[in-house]
């Protein structure tokens, strides 16, 4: 990989001094970006570690809901988030594999927002709350597309806030080599109403099932789901899978996770 | 180049790296612990796992600098202190866990991981534990026995399949 400049600030505020430079880019967890860097698909000049700031760390209940610091690794949300949220700590206990999980963090996930991550269809299922060091923005507003958010160069995830609903599940079908989801359907009910986002399948990254939501927010059961079809024309095809298989996923898992939460 | 200090296997240690230096790199190339190997360079493969302040990571997808400070475990640092091999290490030699050898750092770092948050697993738990190491002679069922075995239960039952 091309070489680059590390930093490793101690505070958000350094943090967003150190990638005002010229070619810095964010590092959390590194457990996408520094595959990316090594095959040469990202070369930042600067790179700003993000994994030495102590507010940005630790899991608790605050105003809101499941405040989450950004740079807190799957792990420690897969142990901490238990008691409050227990299928968002799930989610965490399942991405990657142990090593991944004790290094890769919320925020990075997020910010990446890979087609294929498990945290964008909590964040969006659960309407969560992404808090940056300028601002809070609505998952509904946050995911923009394959790789793509709203963050601004420079901006930072600081934390994420989680509303806990009534019940929820995530459930995954796991693609046994990269372990990320060849598709993942997480689904949350409140009291006014049902969410369901699914991720792995779309072209667009995670997206919400509105058509799912509505037939669960009257009936909270898998029947509620079996007269809908999911439209295979957006979704994802390679070897693991065609559209209309990642299609029929969807709304199989869809009706596991109901099953589940 | 930058100076890194960090602590491996209870010794201060320092040496001069870039900011593209992996961990791995500067555990084999800087300090010369070639125990820790880099199988595929991806973080899919597991062969690099070395514990970072007690948590397993993959060092080959962790920069030099960004441990600086932190307290390193490689391979070379799980013998005894007498250099007779640990519980992990004599298991997987009884248990014949390993064939080419290539994984076992790895596998042994990863067991050894395992076994300080859950002392006694179950066999699903060592095979789902075990899921970020990648053994290309496919000799998981020694590897599992001898996991097992480490955390003082009977595999006699365990066919070797």
């Amino acid at each position: 990989m091309h070489n680059f400049d590390f930093v490793k600030p101690s505070t958000i505020a350094e943090a967003v001094a150190a990638l005002g430079q010229e070619g810095a880019q964010g590092l959390s967890g590194g457990q996408t970006l520094i595959p990316t860097m090594k095959q040469r698909l990202a070369a930042p000049g600067v790179l700003v570690s993000l994994t030495g700031i102590a507010e940005m760390q630790g899991v608790c209940m605050g105003e809101g809901g499941l405040h989450i610091g950004a740079a807190t690794p799957h792990a420690v949300v897969a142990r901490e988030a238990r008691p409050h949220y227990p299928a968002l700590a799930a989610l965490a206990g399942g991405i990657g594999d142990p090593a991944v999980r004790n290094r890769g963090t919320i925020g990075g996930s997020l910010a990446n927002n890979d087609p294929a991550a498990c945290y964008p269809s909590a964040v969006l299922a659960s309407g969560a709350t992404v808090v940056t060091n300028t601002r809070k923005i609505a998952a509904d507003d946050f995911f923009e597309g394959l790789f793509t958010t709203a963050l601004h160069d420079g901006e930072i995830i600081t934390s994420v806030v989680f509303p806990i609903p009534e019940r929820a599940a995530y459930v995954k079908f796991n693609q046994p080599a990269s372990r990320f989801a060849l598709t993942g359907v997480f689904v949350a009910k409140f009291r006014d109403g049902v969410r369901v986002a699914v991720t792995g399948a779309s072209q667009n990254g995670v997206f919400r099932w509105a058509d799912a939501e509505a037939a669960l927010s009257a009936d909270f059961s898998p029947q509620a789901i079996s007269g809908l079809s999911v439209d295979a024309e957006d979704m994802i095809g390679d070897l693991h899978g065609t559209p209309a298989y990642r299609a029929n996923l969807v709304k199989v898992l869809t009706g596991r996770a109901v099953a589940a939460a | 180049m930058t100076k890194v200090s960090m602590t491996v296997n209870g010794k201060a240690v320092s040496g001069e790296v870039e900011g593209r230096t992996l961990l791995s790199s500067f555990l084999r190339e800087g300090l010369g612990l070639t125990g820790t190997h880099v199988g595929c360079d991806t973080s899919q493969c597991g062969a690099c796992v070395v514990h970072v302040n007690g948590k397993a990571m993959k060092s080959c997808t962790v920069f030099a600098q960004d441990v600086a400070g932190a307290e390193i475990c490689t391979i070379e640092g799980m013998a005894n202190p007498d250099g007779s091999l640990s519980v992990i290490q004599q298991a997987f030699q009884d248990h014949h866990g390993l064939q080419c050898g290539f994984c076992t750092p790895g596998m042994v770092m990863s067991a050894a991981a395992l076994l300080a948050e859950n002392p006694r697993p179950t066999e699903a738990e060592v095979r789902h534990y075990l899921e970020g190491n990648l053994c290309r002679c496919t000799g998981y069922h020694n590897i599992i026995k001898a996991v097992l075995a480490a955390s003082g239960q009977d595999v006699t039952k365990i066919a070797a399949e």
